[in-house]
C-alpha cells in the first residue's frame, strides 16, 4: 500500500535536513506504529506524505499503490486515499463543520468519478458516525474545531477519517491529550475502520494507544530514519526502558 | 500605521480644457439640475450656501488623503455602457417585501409595489417635495448638517442641495415586510443624486434593504432618525460585475435605547466611498456598522473607502465597527474609522476592527483608526490587521480533499464571517452568505 524508500527531506527555507534516508513499507490491511523521541521527524514525515508546503524532497520516493505521492497536490493525495489525522487540528472560524465535511466528502467522490452524496444521505451517515464518536449535533454545527477541547478536536479528526474512508490513514499523535474514555472512543473508531484494504500508520509517543490499536509492526524512528523495526513487543520495551538503549544499539 | 500608509498622489488634476480648481465647484453645479424644492427649499438653499463656503475636496484635504476625489469632483461622469442584461440582483428577490424601484435615480411607480403598508408611511421625495409641509421637513438636511462637524463632507451638502428623488419613510410600528429599494439603470451617463429620509418612531422597527446599480455615478444620502427604543436594520448590497463610481453618506441619530445595525456588502466597483456618521445621542443605545468588501483589480481599477465617524454623547451605549476587505489583483482598500466619546458619555463600550485579506502582494489596505475620548469610565478598543491566506488552514482543507479554489472560498468566507455576524436576521445573513459564496466560487479561479 504505502512504500517509502530512502526519503530525504530538508526544509525549503533553511539548510536543515530532517528526514535522512527513511524507508518503510506498510502492506494493505496492516497497522504500523512509529515511535520516536521528540524532534526525530515524525510530524515532518506525515506532512511530506500529505503534501504540505515548506519541505523539499532531495532524494528518495513515496508511493501509494505504486503511484508517486510526491508529485500530487494535497487534494489529489486525499482523493487517492491518503488521510492525515493532524497532531494539531486547525481551527477555521466561520466555516461550519458539516459544510466542510460534506464538501470534502463530495469533492473526493467527484475526483474519483463517484456520485456525490445528497444532503439527506450525507446527514444520515454523518449523524450515525458522529454518535459513535460521541460528537454532539452541536459540535457538528459549530465552525471547524472552533471552541473544541483537545479531545474533541481529535475525535473530530477521526470523524473526518470515518466519513472520508481513506485507504491509507496516518495518525500523528492522535492519542496525545486524550483521557482514558476519549482514547477508547478514538481507538474504537479506528478499529471499526480496520479491514483488509485499509492500512494505518500510527505515530505515537506512548505504548498505551497500542494496547487499544494492536499494531502489526512497530518502527522506532530517530534523527530522520527508522532505526529499528519489530513486533508489538518493541513498543513495550520503549515503554519500560525509554529510547536510550534502543538508540545506542542502533548506532 | 496611518503614516506608513501614505501614498504619493497625483497633485495636478487639471486636464487641458477642464476648469481651474477655483471654478471646479461652479462647473460641478452647472452640470446639475438643482431642484427648487417645496418643503426642502430652505434646506436646499442652506446646503448650497454651505457647499460654496466649504468647496469641493482638494488634493490636500486630510479627509481625502487615501482616496482621490477627482472623479467625484468632475462635472459629469464617464458614461458606462449598459449591459446586455441589466437584471435585478437576485438578492432578497424571493422574500416578502415592499419593493420600491428607482430607475436612474427616479422612482418608477409602475415597477414598484403599492406604497401602502401597515405601520408605515412612505412617500417619494420628488412627489412630496411639490408640497410645503411634510414630516420629513424636520430631518431633510438636518442630520446631514449636524454631521458636518467636526469634519466637512462637501458631497453630502451637495446631495442635500441637488437630490432629485428618494424615499421618505416614517415607521410607527413594526411593519411585517422589509422595505427594499431596487436601483436600475436605463442610460449610460446618469449622474444620480438620491436622498432617503427615515424616521423610526418610538419602539418601532424597520428592515431597510438596498440593492442594484445606480447610474454611471451616484451620490447617495440616508438620514435616519431613530426615536427612543426604535430599531433599524439596514442592509445594502452593491451589485457585482459592473464598473461603478459611488459615494454615499449614512447619517443616523440614535436616541435612548434605540438600535442601529447597518451592513454593507460591496463587490467590485471602480471607486467607492461610504461614509457613516453616527450620533449616539440617547442613553443605552446600540449602533453597529459592518461591511464585507470584495475587490478584484482585474475587473476594473478597484478602490473602496469606508469612512466612519461614531460619536458617543450618552451613557452606557455600545458601538461596533466591523470592516473586512478581501483584495486581489492590485485592489485598494481604505478604512478611516473614528470613535469620539464626549464628556459625560460614561460606560461607553466602543469597538472597532478593520481587517484586510490580501490575496496577492499587489493589493493594499490603508487604515486609519482613531479614538478620541473625553470621559473616564469607558471601554474602547480598536484594531487593524492586514494578512494573507492562512497557509495552515489552507493545507488542512486541501488535505481533506477540498480543491484549492474551493478551499480559498472557505477561507475568504471564514475571514468575512465576523462582519456577516452583524446581520441580526439569520435568514438575511444566510442569504448574503450564499450570495457571497456563489460569487466567490464563480471567481475563485480568476
Ligand atoms: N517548519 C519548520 N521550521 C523549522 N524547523 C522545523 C520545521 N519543521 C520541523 N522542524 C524541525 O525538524 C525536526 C523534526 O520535527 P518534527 O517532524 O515535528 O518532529 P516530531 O514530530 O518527531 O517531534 C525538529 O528539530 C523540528 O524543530
Ligand atoms: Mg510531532
Amino acid at each position: 500500500m504505502l512504500k517509502i524508500d530512502n526519503l530525504h527531506v530538508k526544509l525549503e527555507e533553511e539548510d536543515k535536513q530532517i528526514l535522512k534516508g527513511l524507508s518503510l513499507e506498510v502492506p494493505a490491511g496492516q497497522v504500523h506504529a512509529i515511535m520516536g523521541p521528540n524532534g526525530s521527524g515524525k510530524s515532518t514525515l506525515s506532512y511530506v506524505l500529505s503534501g504540505r508546503d515548506g519541505y523539499e524532497v532531495t532524494e528518495g520516493s513515496a508511493t501509494l499503490d505504486g503511484e508517486s505521492l510526491l508529485d500530487m497536490e494535497p487534494e489529489e493525495r486525499a482523493a487517492a486515499g491518503l488521510f492525515l489525522a493532524f497532531q494539531y487540528p486547525v481551527e477555521i472560524p466561520g466555516v461550519g463543520n458539516m459544510t466542510f465535511l460534506r464538501t470534502a466528502v463530495n469533492a473526493q467522490r467527484k475526483a474519483r468519478g463517484e456520485a456525490e452524496l445528497s444532503s439527506g444521505e450525507f446527514l444520515k451517515i454523518v449523524r450515525a458516525k458522529a454518535a459513535e464518536l460521541q460528537i454532539s449535533p452541536d459540535m457538528l454545527k459549530r465552525p471547524v474545531n472552533v471552541g473544541f477541547s483537545g479531545g474533541e478536536k481529535k475525535r473530530n479528526e477521526i470523524l473526518q477519517m470515518a466519513m472520508l474512508e481513506p485507504r491509507m490513514c496516518i495518525m500523528d499523535e492522535t492519542d496525545s491529550g486524550l483521557d482514558v474514555d476519549a482514547m477508547r472512543l478514538v481507538s474504537d473508531g479506528v478499529n471499526a475502520l480496520r479491514g483488509p484494504d485499509r492500512s494505518f500508520l500510527v505515530i505515537t509517543h506512548y505504548q498505551r494507544l497500542l494496547n487499544h490499536i494492536q499494531p502489526d509492526v512497530v518502527h522506532i524512528m530517530a534523527d530522520g530514519r527508522i532505526v529499528k523495526s519489530g513486533g508489538p513487543e518493541l513498543a513495550l520495551q520503549v515503554e519500560e526502558e525509554g529510547y536510550g538503549d534502543l538508540l545506542a544499539e542502533a548506532r | 500605521m496611518a503614516d506608513a500608509a501614505v501614498r504619493t498622489k497625483d497633485q495636478t488634476p487639471t486636464v487641458e480644457g477642464s476648469p481651474k480648481p477655483a471654478n471646479a465647484l461652479d462647473a460641478r453645479l452647472a452640470a446639475l439640475t438643482l431642484p427648487q424644492g417645496g418643503f426642502t427649499a430652505a434646506a436646499r438653499r442652506d446646503a448650497l450656501a454651505r457647499l460654496r463656503e466649504m468647496g469641493l475636496p482638494g488634493p490636500r484635504d486630510e479627509y481625502w488623503r487615501y482616496t482621490e476625489p477627482r472623479a467625484f469632483n468632475a462635472p459629469v461622469p464617464q458614461p458606462i455602457p449598459l449591459l446586455d442584461k441589466e437584471a435585478d440582483s437576485p438578492l432578497f428577490g424571493d422574500r416578502d417585501r415592499l419593493k420600491l424601484v428607482f430607475v436612474d435615480g427616479r422612482f418608477d411607480a409602475a415597477a414598484s409595489d403599492d406604497l401602502a403598508l401597515e405601520g408605515i408611511q412612505i412617500d417619494t421625495l420628488a412627489d412630496a417635495d411639490t408640497r410645503q409641509d411634510h414630516w420629513a421637513a424636520d430631518l431633510y438636511g438636518r442630520l446631514e448638517t449636524a454631521g458636518q462637524t467636526p469634519v466637512r463632507r462637501p458631497f453630502a451638502a451637495l446631495n442635500t442641495a441637488a437630490a432629485a428623488d428618494g424615499v421618505l419613510i416614517r415607521v410607527t410600528s413594526s411593519p411585517a415586510r422589509p422595505v427594499h429599494v431596487v436601483h436600475r439603470r436605463a442610460s449610460e451617463d446618469a449622474d444620480v443624486v438620491w436622498h432617503h429620509v427615515i424616521r423610526v418612531e418610538e419602539g418601532a422597527e424597520l428592515t431597510f434593504l438596498e440593492t442594484g446599480m445606480v447610474g454611471a455615478r451616484s451620490n447617495g444620502v440616508i438620514e435616519a432618525d431613530l426615536r427612543p427604543g426604535a430599531r433599524l436594520h439596514h442592509i445594502t448590497a452593491k451589485r457585482a460585475g459592473h464598473q461603478k463610481l459611488g459615494l454615499s453618506h449614512l447619517f443616523v441619530r440614535v436616541a435612548e435605547g434605540a438600535l442601529l445595525k447597518s451592513f454593507c456588502l460591496s463587490v467590485n466597483g471602480t471607486l467607492m466611498r461610504h461614509e457613516a456618521v453616527i450620533d449616539i445621542a440617547g442613553d443605552d443605545a446600540v449602533a453597529h456598522i459592518a461591511a464585507a468588501v470584495l475587490g478584484d483589480g482585474n475587473v476594473g481599477a478597484f478602490h473602496h473607502d469606508d469612512t466612519v465617524f461614531i460619536t458617543h454623547g450618552a451613557e452606557r451605549c455600545e458601538s461596533r465597527q466591523v470592516f473586512k476587505k478581501v483584495l486581489k489583483n492590485g485592489a485598494e482598500g481604505v478604512f478611516q474609522g473614528k470613535i469620539l466619546v464626549k464628556p459625560g458619555a460614561q460606560k461607553t463600550d466602543g469597538y472597532q476592527i478593520s481587517q484586510a485579506l490580501l490575496l496577492d502582494e499587489r493589493s493594499q489596505f490603508l487604515a486609519k483608526p482613531e479614538l478620541e475620548i473625553y470621559a473616564d469610565d469607558v471601554k474602547c478598543s480598536h484594531g487593524s490587521t492586514t494578512g494573507a491566506i492562512d497557509e495552515e488552514a489552507l493545507f488542512y482543507l486541501r488535505s481533506r480533499g477540498v480543491p484549492y479554489g474551493r478551499a480559498i472560498v472557505f477561507l475568504v468566507l471564514s475571514f468575512l464571517a465576523d462582519a456577516l455576524e452583524e446581520i441580526e436576521d439569520e435568514d438575511l445573513r444566510a442569504e448574503i452568505n450564499d450570495r457571497l459564496e456563489a460569487w466567490l466560487t464563480l471567481h475563485a479561479t480568476q
